[in-house]
């Protein structure tokens, strides 16, 4: 039960590339990925910008190994789970258990959607092939079959932490000794669906959101997907490339305030990141560096601010919110931010929180600005909160 | 005024609620009908597909739905202009 | 760990804990819609407003499993669920369409997230818990109770509340009899086992819905159903072979045969393909086993096992087993092991395995 679990391998796909190396010479450059529509359509295309991966179904297609018909949002699951497997580097992955354990918030509703236009018009037509991926499970299954993975399969939704977790679920069945590696993480592609949601919700930001500034105005939504390997204590000594970080702490508690909001002094924040700190048996001041939600909205960065003050106050460890370059990917973000958060300490980086002005007049802490190098870092939290009151929080460690 | 409050209990969904039950002045939120922030959306919809009116930032809306006179005012006032 | 409190809304009279299926209720046609309660006891109207009949539903059956267990506050909520929230995500795509992605509200997107009965649950109790929502197909319940048993084992929770939830609507209905799924013209509900559907060559089954929860604890009270043993999930098997060595195995786990099993439920649905699986097995592993179906009373769905444990639970507690479920067995007052094996579509198979106190 008290097993370590680690991280043998990384892998990664979003609006600022298509896998771990191009994300990060992103991140060191402070080069965003949000911008004008260009793959995705939308009749918002003017007004609100995106943080896409550039490229088309076809290209993801091509680099999946998947068919072009199939949601983009299994074609970015494809590429970044596969990053990891191939990161980890697991010779002969067939003589362990191993289990995929993804995260999507709406399935395969860009193919749905599209259904749907003809649908309605008459309930006979429409193409079929198009809304058989429809549910979320469906998606974690085209991914799961290319990858010959078949001992474990599930899917996590719990909104916006969906992808955390699908990894802290994943690490508690190679503790509880049912599997021995897990490919876990999530995916996202940009819908209509989504869009239209976020901005019926009027908390879009018509510019490059602001993270964590005074005048923040919103979130930009976006795509892509992460995933880690996760692998037993057994399965790490036999790698070649020893894993150097664990999961060392988690924790999943409700807001129980508002369907969609925030409580104002971030109880579920709080609640999350103090049982992470209490799971891993460290102290607020051990961590180095924290991967805030920091969606950019008046409500969330409040929230989520004022359940720092309360735990870390007050000595603050590095902030940053990479929404400022990924934009919000959903059901991909804790994923991917699982991915920055452990490359931070396996590369001693830290990464800015771009465009940020005006610090919070409420706060008494400014995230980071710059990209940091050379440093050293050895606990990271990673934070994810959603819709219905969800937040999840995880603590990567040096081991 | 009856007529607006007709169309915010449907498309509020306000079960049990009929227009009479609601006060010209009572308060919408909080305290008064228990309204929240989605509804403030949708009472936004509401003016836009009723009204033709567009609420320019939602921070207008604790002012303009404070009550149905209010939502009645800020209608008069706008379409007025519109004209 | 104990099944102590369960709240079930069915095509059945199932809700208010009524005699258990001492009146059926029998379908024509191929979609079989839960009879649903008075929703204002449970759940305060300005909250209900908002809510669609999944939500409604959902949130109504576990109130009713809290209440029954006593517990206000559970350790953690877990929910599974394949389809999710489909009512709110079809009325926001229609919208969507229809007015060319303007003047749209929230309500329905935000209730059309996989979560929101897991949430709108937490945030009535005002509980902080622990809250997950698992939405994997034919795994979706099988996943959210593999969750709920491992925090009771982890000593993380101990309390926890686990359950299904998934509905019908129109489209959803339009959408999987173009694909095939269900069967064609007036058909009984109660006569989907009477012929051999295998014998036949009997095509498609019969649409379901339900929403069930269950309080499952570390420690026994004087209320217990019965005992949860085991669970075994396995995706996409090679034959029934490879289905037979799986049974197998998880009996072996358990260290048990099948002379220790009083009763099989199996999950066949009416469709010959899907149930030439379950005719197999009762010719190779299953020979001396008394066993029954029960898809002709909740119809097939993916979460329809959740089901199927109410049902074991309520045959453990009882001991008896209602006329509904048209057993043939001896051994009917010492029922004290039940086997539950279902698949949905050959993808999702799943073993549960239940015993009295």
């Amino acid at each position: 039960m008290s097993q370590a679990v680690f991280v043998a391998g990384v892998g990664a796909i979003s609006a600022i590339g298509k896998n771990v190396a191009e994300c990060l010479d992103a991140l060191e450059n402070s080069r965003a990925g949000i911008g004008h529509m260009h793959y995705f359509n939308s009749l918002h295309r003017e007004r609100l910008p995106v943080a896409e991966v550039k490229m088309s179904n076809d290209e993801l297609a091509q680099l999946s190994g998947l068919p072009t018909t199939k949601s983009r949002t299994a074609l970015l699951s494809m590429i970044a789970a596969t990053e990891a497997l191939t990161d980890a580097g697991i010779e002969n992955l067939a003589a362990f258990r191993t289990g995929f354990i993804s995260a999507n918030s709406v399935g395969g509703m860009d193919k749905t959607e599209n259904f749907f236009a003809e649908f309605l018009s008459d309930n006979q037509r429409g193409k079929l092939r198009d809304v058989v991926h429809h549910e979320c499970g469906s998606i974690s299954e085209l991914v799961a079959d290319q990858l010959g993975i078949k001992e474990y399969v599930t899917t996590i939704s719990t909104a916006c932490s969906s992808s955390a977790n699908s990894i802290f679920f994943g690490a508690r069945l190679i503790k509880n000794n049912i599997l021995d590696v897990v490919v876990a993480g999530g995916t996202d592609a940009l819908t209509k669906f989504t869009l239209n949601g976020f901005n019926s919700l009027m908390i879009l930001d018509e510019q490059l959101c602001q993270p964590f500034d005074e005048n923040r105005r919103g979130l930009n939504l976006g795509e892509g997907a992460g995933y880690i390997v996760l692998v037993s204590e057994k399965v790490a000594a036999f790698l070649k490339k020893k894993p150097v970080v664990t999961l060392s702490g988690y924790c999943n508690a409700n807001d129980a305030y508002h369907q969609t909001a925030s409580s104002p002094d971030g109880t579920g924040s709080f609640l999350a990141m103090s049982g992470a700190l209490k799971k891993s048996g460290l102290q607020p001041a051990d961590i180095d560096y924290i991967n805030l939600h920091g969606t950019g909205t008046q409500n969330n960065d409040i929230a989520e601010g004022t359940a720092i003050r309360r735990l870390f106050d007050p000595r603050y460890p590095k902030m940053s919110s990479t929404k400022s370059f990924t934009g919000h990917t959903l059901g991909g973000c804790g994923g991917i931010e699982a991915v920055f958060s452990i490359l931070a300490i396996e590369k001693g980086i830290i990464y800015p929180n771009l465009r940020l002005q005006t610090p919070m007049k409420e706060l008494p802490f400014t995230p980071e600005i710059n990209f940091i190098k050379n440093i050293q870092v050895k606990n990271v939290l990673s934070n994810s909160f959603g819709f219905g009151g969800n937040c999840t929080s995880l603590i990567f460690s040096k081991s | 005024m009856s007529d607006l409050k007709t169309q915010i209990i449907a498309q509020l969904n306000l079960q049990d609620v009929k227009p009479e039950d609601i006060a010209d002045d009572q308060p919408l939120f909080v305290e008064g009908l228990g309204l929240d922030s989605i509804d403030a959306l949708e009472l936004i919809v509401l003016l836009q597909q009723q009204y033709k009116i567009k609420l320019s930032n939602a921070e207008e809306g604790p002012k303009v739905f404070r009550s149905v006179r209010t939502m009645a005012e800020y209608i008069t006032a706008h379409q007025s202009r519109n004209v | 760990m104990y099944i102590r409190a369960t709240g079930n809304i069915s095509a059945q009279k199932t809700f208010g804990h009524p005699p258990f299926l001492a009146e059926t209720a029998e379908y024509t046609g191929n979609r079989l819609s839960c009879i649903e309660p008075d929703y204002k006891t449970f759940i305060d109207v300005k909250l209900i407003r908002r809510m669609s009949r999944i939500i409604r539903m959902g949130v109504a059956a576990a109130m009713e499993c809290l209440q029954e267990a006593d517990v206000k506050i559970p350790d953690a909520i877990v929910t599974g669920t394949a389809y999710g929230c489909l009512e709110d995500t079809g009325l926001f795509l229609t919208k969507m369409v229809e007015f060319n992605e303007e003047l749209l509200t929230p309500t329905a997107f935000i209730q059309s997230t996989h979560n929101t009965i897991g949430a709108q649950i937490g945030l009535m109790l005002q509980c902080n818990n622990y809250n997950n929502a698992f939405v994997h197909r034919g795994f979706s319940f099988e996943s959210a109770l593999l969750d709920g048993m491992l925090l009771l084992k982890e000593k993380e929770a101990a309390t926890v509340l686990v359950g299904a939830i998934d509905e019908i609507t129109n489209i959803s209905h339009t959408i999987l009899s173009r694909m095939g799924f269900y069967k064609q013209g007036a058909v009984s509900s109660l006569q989907l086992f009477k012929k051999n559907p295998v014998a036949i060559g009997s095509k498609g089954t019969i649409a379901g819905e339900g929403a069930a929860f269950f309080l499952l604890a570390n420690e026994p009270s004087s209320t217990d159903y019965a005992k949860l043993d085991g669970l075994k999930t396995f995706y996409k098997p090679q034959g029934v072979k490879e289905i037979e060595e799986h049974i197998l195995s998880f009996l072996d786990a358990h260290s048990i045969t099948f002379n220790d099993i009083d009763l099989v439920i199996t999950g066949k649905n009416g469709d010959a393909k899907s149930d030439e699986i379950f005719d197999r097995l009762q010719q190779t592993l299953f020979t001396k086993n008394n066993t029954i179906n029960y898809k002709h009373l909740c119809g097939e769905y993916p979460t329809a096992t959740a089901f199927a444990l109410w049902m074991a639970a309520n045959i453990i507690k009882s001991g008896a087993v209602p006329a509904a479920l048209e057993y043939s067995g001896s051994k009917e007052n010492t029922i004290k092991r039940v086997l539950i094996y279902n698949h949905y579509q050959n993808l999702h198979h799943s073993l549960l395995l239940i015993s009295a106190c």
